[in-house]
């Protein structure tokens, strides 16, 4: 082991006794604040969804949103298996999927501003009254974390390309995972709270 | 992870530094920047109160001072000082190098200096005027300087939020061998409640936080009521956050007063498993209590009993502490230091704080006294009388480690003197003013009350006065005083077992834990510390 690997495993020998890496657990932290401002989201469309009654709900393309929510799962499953290819070394296979998870995720987004852009023809905007302000609002801020996630993918996928990333390192593969995971489960949440249960 | 900067000049205070020693004196010292001027902010409050009229200030004026202040205090002086006391010791007390995430440390504090400005910029753009629970639909209307106090906030949540994850994962994975978790420091436990805390309850009020932003910048109807929006969401999603923020400020405060006594008292800590416990229970308990704010705002009846309940039941754990602590000092050899008359001052003033606490969760008492002054003599009771108190007894027990320097001990207990009485002069006639119907954030009032609101301003002034020796004293002796050991106290805890002020990345090597932090006394005084240097 070189000397910055020792001192590595020095320095957290309390978490590797626990089996954790440092980076991971400061993730799985931050998600779990990010649960908690989705929560204060939510709370609030479904304070005013169960006072208010939401009417204009029933005018929402849930065929549209639901391929689109159909891409956002498949890209969950990109990412399991880039992470499984670059774990077994297989650099071109891990690009081609992150490309692929990368893809999903600017058709997600494509498929959102098209929704929204209908809506807006329509006369439901962030202003037009309250189901306007918490809908645009609640899938506005997924969208935002959709669009950092695809970012994140795009410099995850030059780390793989440059070859900074490889089957020994892949933990930034990994935690980019976890992120792309839960801002998927947020949009679970949303589409069956938002789009299904009317 | 290598942190060390080899240059010890003091510039490297005012500059980028990923070490957490460098990063502690920057939150303490940047947050008391922004307590003078909350200070000055209540100073100002308290002239305008002198008199029953509205002489000095204007109601608007009025409403931006106090608003200021309650923010100033919260947001910028308790919260990153305490986070501050976290930085420094965290990694010291648990025998590490640094903390997990350096760079990621040295980014939270540096958010705080830009949204110190924005909100003082803020008084200049038209201020904030609609206090600091900023309550719909005053926080929608008014003048634009709320826009900054909402961004302000904002930013000092996600500083606060990247903090805590970094406390919680350095005390997950950095603990030196053979300090297990019943072995922590009773502090580093207060950091963990509170870092928990602040994780769960912080992003709410961001998310609340945006939503006001969005009415007032984009024109959303979040909170407008004419299109069906409703204000008590508001209430909810800011008591959310804003009941746990009250132990936030509170359980590193306590964690400093529990290293404290043992210390001072010559005696192990009576009930240290308890006291770790009761933390964590405040901190679970503490987020199902916030609709104890809203008995007046038109709540369904039925949940205001649940509410009190959870409110009340809090008070167990915390008086589980309050006991060990006094179990802690009976027949102890007190010695009557600076910090110790502090950490003593801290128990009798909190406990008033506290005990009028279970009085406001009672719903009858509530319906009384909401909105009077006898609300804000309990909440300065609980955060001067009680964390400010405890802050102060911080600054002097770490004085030595942090400065490497001892401090004026006469100047010192002139300083408390002076706290001391004007905190309880300041705001003991406020419960009274309270109880009598006094309303609070007001800028005029009956002149039945002027005798209450005169003695609270004398209280005003002698604290002002009272900071005047504790930053003579800090920085003369920073600056002047005697060399000091690197364990002056006899204190068991690692972070006196390195030199003071500890070197770069904290120990020659990393320490190994070999007993309780707290074994004072047995079997003769601090026989061995509760490390030695690890072997080879």
């Amino acid at each position: 082991m070189s000397h910055q690997a020792m001192q590595h495993a020095e320095d957290f020998r309390a978490g590797h006794a626990l089996g954790l890496d440092h980076r991971k657990l400061g993730m799985w932290l931050f998600i779990a604040s990010e649960v908690m401002f989705f929560g204060g989201l939510i709370s609030a469309y479904l304070h005013y969804k169960y006072t208010l009654g939401f009417p204009e709900t029933t005018d929402l393309n849930v065929v549209l949103v639901g391929i689109n929510t159909m891409v956002l799962l498949t890209s969950s499953y990109t990412v399991v298996s880039a992470l499984t290819a670059i774990r077994q070394g297989r650099q071109g296979r891990f690009a081609a999927l992150l490309l692929l998870t990368i893809l999903l995720g600017v058709a997600f987004l494509t498929g959102q501003l098209y929704e929204f852009a209908d809506l807006y023809r329509q006369g439901v905007t962030l202003t037009s009254g309250v189901f306007g302000s918490s809908f645009f609002t609640l899938t506005g801020f997924h969208g935002l974390h959709v669009a950092v996630g695809v970012l994140w993918a795009i410099v995850t996928l030059f780390r793989g390309l440059r070859g900074t990333l490889n089957a020994e390192h892949n933990m930034a593969v990994e935690i980019f995972g976890l992120y792309w995971h839960f801002v998927d489960i947020v949009w679970i949440v949303l589409f069956t709270q938002i789009y299904l249960i009317v | 992870m290598t942190t060390a900067s080899a240059s010890v000049s003091w510039r490297r205070y005012f500059w980028w530094n990923t070490d957490h020693k460098v990063i502690g004196v920057q939150y303490i010292v940047t947050s008391f920047f922004f307590f003078i001027l909350g200070g000055a902010l209540a100073g100002l409050v308290r002239a305008e109160l002198a008199s029953p009229a509205t002489d000095l200030l204007d109601g608007a004026t009025y409403n931006q001072v106090m608003t200021n202040h309650g923010t100033l205090m919260i947001f910028l002086w308790v919260l990153p000082v305490l986070a501050g006391f976290g930085n420094y010791l965290i990694p010291l007390m648990i025998g590490a190098r640094d903390m997990v995430f350096p760079r990621l440390n040295a980014l939270s504090y540096w958010m705080i200096p830009p949204a110190g400005m924005l909100m003082i910029a803020s008084f200049f753009a038209g201020g904030a005027e609609a206090g600091w629970t900023a309550y719909v639909p005053l926080s929608i209307g008014g003048p634009p300087g709320q826009t900054l106090w909402a961004l302000s906030v904002m930013l000092l949540g996600i500083s606060a939020i990247f903090g805590a994850i970094n406390f919680l994962a350095t005390v997950i994975m950095m603990r030196a061998p053979g300090l297990s978790i019943w072995r922590l420091p009773l502090f580093v436990w207060g950091m963990i409640a509170t870092s928990t805390l602040i994780l769960t309850a912080t992003p709410v009020l961001t998310s609340g936080l945006i939503m006001v932003a969005l009415d007032r910048v984009v024109g959303t109807h979040f909170f407008t009521v004419t299109s069906g929006g409703d204000p008590v969401l508001w209430q909810n999603l800011f008591w959310f956050y804003s009941h746990p923020a009250v132990y936030i400020m509170i359980l590193p405060a306590m964690g400093i007063i529990s290293e404290i006594f043992p210390v001072f008292a010559r005696k192990p800590i009576f009930g240290y498993r308890m006291i770790a416990m009761s933390s964590m229970a405040i901190a679970i308990l503490g987020l199902t209590v916030w609709a104890h704010h809203m008995f007046t705002s038109g709540m369904d009846p039925r949940l205001r009993v649940p509410y009190m309940v959870s409110s009340m039941v809090i008070a167990v754990p915390t008086g589980i502490k309050i006991f060990s602590w006094l179990a802690t000092i009976w027949n102890g050899k007190l010695r009557l230091t600076t910090p110790m008359l502090f950490a003593l001052g801290f128990i009798s003033m909190f406990l008033i704080g506290g005990l009028t606490g279970i009085f406001l969760a009672a719903i009858p008492v509530d319906l009384h006294v909401h909105d009077t002054y006898f609300v804000v003599a309990h909440l300065h009771f609980v955060l001067f009388g009680g964390s400010v108190s405890a802050v102060y007894a911080g600054l002097y027990y770490w004085f030595p480690k942090i400065t490497g320097r001892m401090y004026d001990e006469k100047i010192g207990r002139t300083h408390f003197a002076l706290n001391f009485i004007g905190t309880n002069l300041a705001y003991l006639p406020m419960f009274i003013a309270g109880l009598m119907g006094m309303p609070r954030r007001v800028a005029a009032y009956d002149a039945s009350f002027t005798s209450y609101n005169q003695w609270a301003t004398l209280g005003a002034l002698i604290l002002a006065a009272s900071t005047l020796p504790f930053l003579y004293n800090a920085v003369l002796s920073w600056a002047r005083g005697p060399k000091a050991a690197a364990n002056p106290w006899q204190a068991l805890t690692l972070e006196w077992q390195t030199s003071s002020p500890p070197p770069p990345e904290n120990f020659p090597e990393i320490p190994t834990a070999t007993g309780d932090p707290y074994d004072y006394g047995e079997p003769s005084p601090a026989a061995e510390p509760a490390a030695a240097p690890a072997a080879g």
